[in-house]
């Protein structure tokens, strides 16, 4: 099924449709060591792709790839039908792939409203000199970015915590208003790294539903990490299987969670 | 009113004047500081800078006309022109601005993620670069500024204190218009920073650099800007000390006195600068009038500031304003 060009259709009757990011063999070092080697996936318009693996086998840096963080030593990104060139990840932000950190990356000292706002920077267009006046253009543009990123507040429940400063929430919480800004740049691709780790079983939930509800409210494309297993195969629509910096599967969870390299992978194998 | 008193109050009010001008170089460490964690030693000659090309270009004076003259053996020294003090400061800023492109795009770009230390070290460096270039490019003799700012005894001010209290206050009217300037400037920034979609990404960058990246906002632009904003400030306490005390190779030493604010106000904080340089401005004054000269055998303003900032270091090291250090284990 995921051999046409044009997409597919999902188990549950969602739409996937073509190809917008493609990795092409790709390979990154650090000094001698392989942090990534020679990965080849794509990432579908519409579908939530996950890459999973155990501790140290290179997921974070392949999203690090995605997001322009580390430019790999080998190999070629391709996105939406075109090469991308080596660029800065404020470059890749700006061409429409947000994303959120394992470990919260948020501006502390600012409001949880301040904060989802930041991420609507790509959309401001106005130049400093108008800005600086504040009138006219700039004005209109401040109001229709506020109400996206109201919008995007409401719909991941997080009004009753709109004027507080991040440093005071939860992790949870945290978690939660990083991915409003990421999603307040109304992204082509989001990219999550871990969007699970560290919560417990009610965070999972409500970050699960969330999750899923971003995919089909807004048909946002979704890239994911996660090492938690039983989260990711009833999350994603496919999954990218990664050990020590290799592709060891790649397909539905079905398909992977039948996949006897990925089970000695996460099980161990015995050597003899 | 017991002339005392009277005295007192005017000792006072001269302290916060004063102060202002402090509070404007530290504001400029502070916009640095915040954005970049970098400290600029240099603020103080980027204030001598401002001020020598302010006064270079109202004179009309050929910049580097020592080195070209003794390259080409020509005598130039002035075009022979006088520009106008408004597009004279519009040029200077201009001057500044590319100075803040430079200084990223030549020293800082290199040295990005390398200790706090190398980068105060840089920008010793910076400081004393641009002190010689101020001398090759302007030269090393006293200028005056006029900028038209108005000077001199505030006539209403001692008119109506003597009547009423039977004793006139000296105020010098560049003291009030700098202190109207000032708060104007501190209140822009403040609204540029809180309101704008580059003050917003100005915050985001003092905040988390990673986080700010992938929210879409160069690192390097950002950098530019608060050099430039901080050129900006510069250029207005070059022009407040330059109309009161002439342009001076020793204005660069008020960088030193911005210290002692800093420590007071935190070096993170906008309100902390100001308030940190009104309390220094008038705690010198007021000290100086009512034990230093009386007790202490008087220029006690060349020290009190520093024993103030010690004082602060032991109880309060972050200052009034800074964020807390708090320590996890």
């Amino acid at each position: 099924m995921k051999d046409q060009a044009d997409g597919y259709v999902t188990a549950d009757g969602r739409q996937i449709g073509p190809v917008v990011m493609e990795m092409k063999n790709i390979t990154l070092r650090f000094g001698g060591v392989e942090a990534i080697k020679n990965i080849s996936f794509d990432i579908r318009q519409g579908e939530i792709r996950a890459i999973i693996g155990p501790n140290g086998a290179g997921k974070s840096s392949m999203l690090n790839v995605i997001s322009g963080f580390y430019v790999p030593q080998e190999g070629e990104v391709w996105y939406k039908g075109a090469r991308r060139p080596a660029m800065k990840p404020f470059q890749v932000a700006q061409q429409g792939i947000a994303r959120t950190f394992q470990n919260i990356a948020l501006f502390e000292g600012m409001s949880v409203l301040d904060n989802v706002m930041t991420g609507r920077l790509t959309h401001m267009e106005t130049s400093m000199f108008w800005q600086s006046i504040w009138k006219g253009k700039a004005e209109r543009e401040e109001t229709e970015n506020r109400e996206v990123a109201e919008k995007i507040i409401d719909f991941l429940e997080i009004q009753a915590i709109r004027k507080t400063p991040v440093s005071r929430l939860s992790y949870g919480l945290k978690k939660r208003v990083e991915l409003a800004r990421a999603l307040a740049a109304e992204p082509s691709i989001l990219l999550l790294d871990e969007p699970m780790a560290g919560m417990n079983v009610e965070e999972k939930e409500d970050m699960s539903r969330f999750i899923l509800d971003v995919n089909d409210e807004f048909g946002t494309t979704i890239a994911l990490i996660e090492h938690d297993m039983g989260v990711v195969m009833d999350l994603s629509d496919r999954v990218v299987v990664m050990d020590y910096g290799k592709k060891i599967g790649d397909g539905t969870p079905h398909e992977v969670r039948n996949n006897q390299d990925v089970i000695d992978a996460y099980l161990g194998i015995a050597h003899d | 009113m017991p002339e005392q008193l009277a005295f007192t109050i005017e000792v006072f009010l001269n302290g916060l004047m004063a102060g202002v001008l402090y509070a404007l170089v530290a504001l400029g460490f502070v916009l640095i500081y915040k954005a970049s964690g970098i400290f600029n030693y240099a603020q103080g000659v980027m204030a001598l800078f401002a001020a020598l090309t302010l006064a270079g270009i109202v004179d009309g004076q050929v910049p580097f006309s020592h080195l070209i003259n003794a390259i080409f053996g020509t005598d130039v020294h002035h075009f022979g022109w006088n520009v106008p003090a408004f597009v004279a400061i519009l040029l200077t800023m201009v001057v500044m601005i590319g100075l803040a492109y430079a200084v990223q795009r030549l020293v800082f770009r290199h040295l990005v993620g390398q200790e706090p230390i190398i980068l105060f070290m840089a920008t010793i460096g910076l400081a004393y670069f641009l002190e010689g270039v101020g001398d090759l490019m302007w030269g090393s003799d006293i200028k005056s500024i006029d900028v038209g700012l108005p000077q001199g005894l505030n006539m209403w001010i001692d008119e109506t204190t003597f009547n009423a209290l039977g004793y006139g206050f000296f105020i010098d009217n560049l003291d009030i218009v700098a202190s109207i300037i000032a708060a104007l400037l501190v209140v822009g920034l403040v609204l540029f920073a809180q309101y704008t979609k580059q003050g917003r990404a100005m915050r985001a960058v003092a905040d988390d650099h990673q986080a700010a990246l992938s929210v879409g906002v160069s690192l390097n632009f950002i950098w530019i800007l608060v050099w430039s904003l901080a050129g900006f400030v510069a250029l207005v306490a070059g022009i407040m000390w330059g109309t009161k005390s002439g342009v001076q190779f020793s204005l660069s030493l008020i960088a030193l006195k911005a210290l002692p604010v800093l420590m007071l106000g935190g070096f993170t904080s906008i309100p902390g600068a100001i308030v940190g340089g009104l309390i220094i401005g008038v705690g010198e004054k007021l000290f100086e009038f009512l034990i230093g000269a009386p007790f202490l055998g008087g220029a006690t303003e060349n020290w009190f500031a520093y024993m103030l900032a010690l004082i602060f270091l032991v109880f309060r090291p972050q200052g009034l304003f800074g964020e807390k250090i708090i320590e996890r284990v």
